[in-house]
């Protein structure tokens, strides 16, 4: 397609700003103008002789200058923002490595944790802090800002309960082998437990729900074996039931997937 | 002269920011019709409130406990309407499927601004601006430019925890207007300013509010006089006034208590309620 070019006088007309020029004319060359790199060119050289012109862009330029050698360019990005995880996850997922070290080293050296090892007792259970300080009102400060940004909700608090379990998990599995407690039973009740956490925490809220699940814990299976030295819901013939759990709880995180983003969850 | 052929008169593209190149099928950004919301068991801190907000800059006063708080959290979609309907954009909120679709446009600075300590200005604001599903070629340019507007370009690098009060609040208000919020909520943001500051930071209230819909809330009757183009008056989970801060004066007679004709205004509109002067 042919396009005409303003000719030389229309162009020197435009830049001089000259009210002769009729309107219609005068939108046609700015509209060109927007469209036409060349005929800009052939505006630059004909404002170049037009003193009002000149004068006008120098003002610009002095005024600007001092602002942008104040303004320093956005720098290269060093490393990817915290997809992963929040800085406060980190002293909890140590204060669950310390726990499981502590465990390990009760179950070596003494006598009375033959009947229920401390590893097994309480790698179930140990992921939960991870898990609430991923995803809760009280221990993450920017709780309220991130929970109503669009990437809140079962996605992000996957990645974030994923993080947890990439930490917890070597470490028991390391503590598992150190005291001879078979791997799967403490891991499937642990994967339970941080999928019912989850699960849960879609009705009442994380936090709420890593706190009853740690309470529950406590009761039904610390206690009892710190009073009476055996083991509650942790024999192989239990092992079912956690994996029936742990299908039914990942069943119901699915199914509530939406509910992660509504403000009953972000209790 | 030979005749021309018309060239197409089309409009330059803009980079779209708050101004969005589709076209609005709402005649507000934020509608309220009796809407209600209940914090703790039995409180409504908000009770039967009709409201309509619009492009501009929204002064929310009214004294302490009025559930000011409470209203901008529902509106951020924190809580949850008890009853009545509150439509964002046009649509309402309580279809939490498009939860995710109205909150990339909104911009949130709550009252108590929680943040991570160890992290950068920075860092900080490229975080929320993450969350915020912004494009990641668009993020370092949209952190540098929201810590220049809130003068922080020579903290940007500095750790949060370095800061006084008055700067962490300035970045508080970087992270709500990073990612070129439609809607703007910030819970009283003056607070830690020092008066230069505060010169400044209604600099920025006034030019956001000209694209998008800023809701301020504050107790500072001034903040309200030289930034915001509308008043809010709210009291008791309910609304008192709303009209332009000249209209709030206007209610305002001599004997009522107050130092400008602002703050003889809104002692006028509240003296309705039984909050009586003197009883703190």
């Amino acid at each position: 397609m042919s396009v005409e070019h303003p000719s030389d006088r229309l162009v020197a007309g435009y830049a001089r700003g000259d009210t002769d020029l009729p309107a219609d004319e005068l939108w046609a060359v700015e509209a060109h103008m927007e469209q036409c790199a060349g005929c800009r060119g052939r505006l630059a050289g004909a404002a170049a002789d037009v003193p009002a012109v000149t004068a006008l862009l120098t003002a610009v330029r002095d005024g600007l200058e001092p602002a942008l050698d104040r303004s320093t360019p956005a720098p290269r990005r060093r490393r990817r923002p915290m997809a992963w995880a929040t800085p406060v996850m980190g002293p909890w997922l140590a204060m669950v490595i310390g726990v499981s070290v502590v465990a390990v080293l009760l179950d070596r050296t003494a006598g009375w944790t033959r009947g229920a090892p401390p590893v097994l007792l309480l790698a179930p259970v140990l992921p939960l802090a991870g898990v609430a300080a991923a995803w809760s009102r009280g221990l993450d400060p920017a709780f309220e800002l991130t929970a109503v940004t669009p990437r809140a909700g079962l996605s992000l608090l996957l990645r974030r309960t994923l993080t947890v379990l990439a930490v917890v998990l070597p470490v028991h599995l390391v503590a598992g082998l150190l005291t001879g407690v078979a791997l799967a039973q403490w891991l499937l009740p642990s994967l339970a437990l941080t999928a019912t956490a989850l699960a849960l925490g879609s009705v009442i809220g994380v936090g709420r729900a890593t706190a009853a699940l740690g309470a529950l814990w406590t009761a039904a299976v610390l206690a009892p074996a710190a009073a009476l030295g055996r083991l509650f819901l942790l024999q192989p013939e239990h092992l079912p039931l956690w994996a029936l759990t742990l299908a039914a709880a990942a069943v119901v995180t699915l199914a509530r997937r939406r509910a992660y983003t509504t403000p009953k969850s972000l209790r | 002269m030979t005749p021309r052929k018309e060239p197409p008169l089309t409009v330059p593209t803009v980079p779209t920011g708050a101004l969005d190149t589709a076209p609005r099928v709402y005649a507000h950004e934020i509608h309220a019709t009796g809407l209600t919301v209940r914090v703790g068991r039995d409180r409504l801190a908000v009770d039967g409130l009709d409201l309509a907000l619009g492009t501009g800059t929204h002064g929310l006063l009214g004294p302490n406990g009025a559930g000011k708080t409470t209203l901008i959290r529902a509106l951020a979609t924190v809580l949850r309407p008890t009853g009545g309907d509150l439509e964002l954009f046009g649509h309402s909120v309580r279809d939490s499927a498009r939860h995710r679709e109205l909150r990339r446009r909104i911009g949130y600075l709550p009252q108590e601004f929680g943040y991570y300590k160890r992290f950068t200005v920075r860092e900080f604001v490229t975080y929320m601006a993450w969350l915020k599903e912004m494009p990641a070629r668009d993020i370092p340019g949209a952190v540098q430019r929201a810590v220049e507007r809130v003068g922080l370009a020579d903290r940007a690098d500095s750790r949060m925890k370095a800061l006084s009060g008055g700067m962490v609040r300035r970045v508080g208000i970087a992270q709500a207007i990073v990612n070129d919020p439609s809607v703007l909520l910030l819970d009283e943001p003056t607070v830690g300013l020092d008066p230069a500051q505060r010169l400044q930071f209604r600099a920025l209230l006034q030019e956001l509010g000209r694209e998008s819909c800023v809701l301020v809330s504050t107790h500072l009757v001034e903040d309200v006089a030289a930034a915001c183009t509308d008043v809010v008056l709210f009291d008791r989970g309910r609304l008192v006034f709303q009209g332009t801060p000249e209209a709030l004066a206007a209610a305002g007679t001599a004997d009522q208590p107050g130092d400008s004709p602002l703050e003889r205004g809104y002692s006028a509109l509240l003296s309705g309620s039984d909050h009586e002067k003197g009883s703190w």
